[in-house]
């Protein structure tokens, strides 16, 4: 899997979240590419990679305009999104269910921790209603992108890393 | 490669890390090396979004169009009737016009509440799960704009500038909860409004024995040196107030003006107002021009409208008539504010070919979204 395509994959999908869809203003909270580009990587490159490329699209997230949160909060919850769903590689070989149902558990507990981590970090902007309403929309949302993003990605990811190692 | 130790202590590892950035930038608050890798990093990305959002904006407002096909027929059919009592002002226009000019440079001079807007474009909305509602826009510090700035459109209070790069900026909307302003009432009581993301805004009266009531207008009470908030920009009307006991601090909830669903074109208050307007603004209410049904064949002098004789300037001068006379009555003891009217009497923002344009005390010319189309 080359650098420069992940790079390009992950920025993509920062400005395809922020120009197209948070725009679109749908209720709850807006669908996350990112997180589907993290996982989709994550289910191709394992926990280590999905790991890595967690926390570095997770701190894209951060810096990037127009976000304005602490630095690192996003990284931290990607970083363990992208470990968690690269844990289920070998079983998301043959079942795509599987990867969409990871998919799917992946964007709830991501819009969850991220919530929580601003209850944590005192951000005066979360609050139990707020994780309330916006947790369920962010799975929907997901699951709904989630078949034209993650297979289209892990294949792309597939054919530029053809020796895959099998343990 | 499965869980073993060796990914569970680079998962540690880089768990780690990300909390100490989070450590670091909570404590050195938005500024230092934190503050200039956002700066950084809205130079560089920001143009990208530009570009992005320069492609992806006929596609959006395409699809925007589709999804009101059904409320649009009612609205060409008002438009219609707008229209034909519209052409028969148009032939007293010619008698106007030097008025309008005359009371127009009147107005200029003595006008308060004169920015200085540079105006933007909103180009991408925050996407952080929902939990943030921060926009960049596309005027940075080339542009002249600084951190804590007024954001404002035709509507009303938009928001304050944050992060400035060189030719974007990121927007703390209005909406945002950790979007404060103080506020003023027509009768000069002073109130805090807070964002409550999708739902009305919070409000919170200072003075234990101030009162108010649904309808009234607020607008910003102006900060120290002007710098976040200018003074006088329309925020919007109570909509609910509770019922405090005596002594107690009333609250209540605020609907904003702007409808931060479609927020397009925006004005950045560089050069705060040399007197602060404060209530005169809130005196003079005017109906907005999507208001049908105040256009009277008989326009007595409109109050402001640019003489440019276009189309869009003629619906807001019609849109004015009305106003008009509240505007040269507005020394009355008693503003008075209709709950159905909405203010806005602040500089529209419409884009012009100069580049920092004086604004001219129009109100709201069909500046973005659903309104765009009384233009055409």
């Amino acid at each position: 899997m080359q650098l420069g395509l992940v790079v390009v994959l992950v920025l993509l999908a920062a400005v395809v979240n922020s120009v197209v869809l948070a725009p679109l203003d749908l209720p709850g909270s807006p669908p996350n590419v990112l997180l589907l580009v993290v996982a989709a990587l994550a289910l191709v490159l394992g926990p280590v990679g999905g790991a890595f490329i967690g926390f570095f699209a997770g701190l894209a997230a951060d810096v990037l305009p127009p976000a304005d949160h602490l630095i690192g909060r996003y990284a931290l919850v990607l970083c363990l999104i992208g470990y968690l769903v690269g844990l289920l590689r070998e079983e998301a070989r043959d079942s795509v269910l599987l990867a969409l149902v990871s998919v799917a558990i992946a964007a709830g507990v991501a819009t969850l921790l991220y919530g929580l981590l601003g209850g944590v970090l005192s951000d005066g902007r979360v609050g139990v209603h707020a994780l309330v309403t916006t947790v369920p929309y962010s799975i929907v949302y997901d699951v709904i992108l989630a078949p034209f993003v993650v297979p289209w990605i892990m294949s792309l990811a597939r054919r530029t890393q053809p020796q895959v190692v099998h343990k | 490669m499965r869980d073993n130790r060796r990914t569970r202590l680079v998962l540690a590892l880089l768990l780690l890390t990300a909390f100490t950035l989070i450590t670091l930038d909570y404590r050195a608050n938005g500024g230092g090396a934190f503050g200039s890798a956002r700066r950084t990093a809205s130079s560089w990305f920001g143009p990208v979004e530009r570009v992005a959002a320069d492609v992806v904006r006929p596609v959006r407002h395409a699809v925007q169009a589709i999804g009101s096909i059904g409320s649009n027929s009612a609205k060409v059919r008002d438009l219609q009737k707008q229209v034909s009592s519209l052409q028969q002002q148009l032939r007293n226009i010619p008698f106007d016009e030097h008025r309008v000019d005359e009371l127009d440079k009147l107005l200029r001079e003595s006008r308060v509440g004169q920015y200085k807007l540079v105006y933007a474009q909103v180009i991408a909305v925050a996407a952080a799960d929902g939990f943030e509602w921060t926009a960049t826009i596309d005027a940075g510090s080339m542009d002249g704009l600084k951190p804590d700035m007024t954001v404002l459109n035709g509507d009303g209070l938009v928001g304050r500038t944050t992060i400035v790069g060189t030719s974007t900026s990121t927007v703390l909307l209005a909406i945002d909860p950790q979007f404060h302003v103080g506020v003023q009432l027509a009768d000069g009581q002073t109130a805090v409004v807070s964002g409550r993301q999708k739902a009305d805004m919070s409000l919170e009266l200072i003075d234990p024995s101030a009162r108010v009531k649904p309808g009234d207008g607020l607008v910003t009470r102006g900060s120290t040196d002007q710098t976040p908030f200018v003074a006088g920009v329309q925020v919007g009307s109570v909509v609910s107030a509770t019922h405090p006991l005596a002594g107690e601090v009333q609250t209540g909830s605020v609907k904003p003006y702007v409808d931060f669903s479609a927020l397009d074109l925006v004005g950045v208050v560089v050069q705060p107002p040399r007197t602060d307007p404060r209530d005169a603004l809130l005196a003079s209410p005017v109906p907005t021009v999507t208001v049908t049904a105040t256009v009277t064949a008989s326009p007595t002098a409109p109050a402001s409208a640019p003489a440019s004789g276009s189309t869009q300037s003629l619906v807001t001068r019609s849109a004015t008539s009305s106003h008009t006379a509240a505007s040269t009555t507005r020394s009355s003891p008693k503003p008075s504010i209709k709950p159905s009217s909405k203010p806005s009497s602040q500089p529209s923002v419409t884009p012009a070919p100069n580049p920092t344009p004086t604004p001219n005390p129009t109100p709201a010319a069909p500046a973005a979204g659903s309104t765009g189309g009384a233009g055409g």
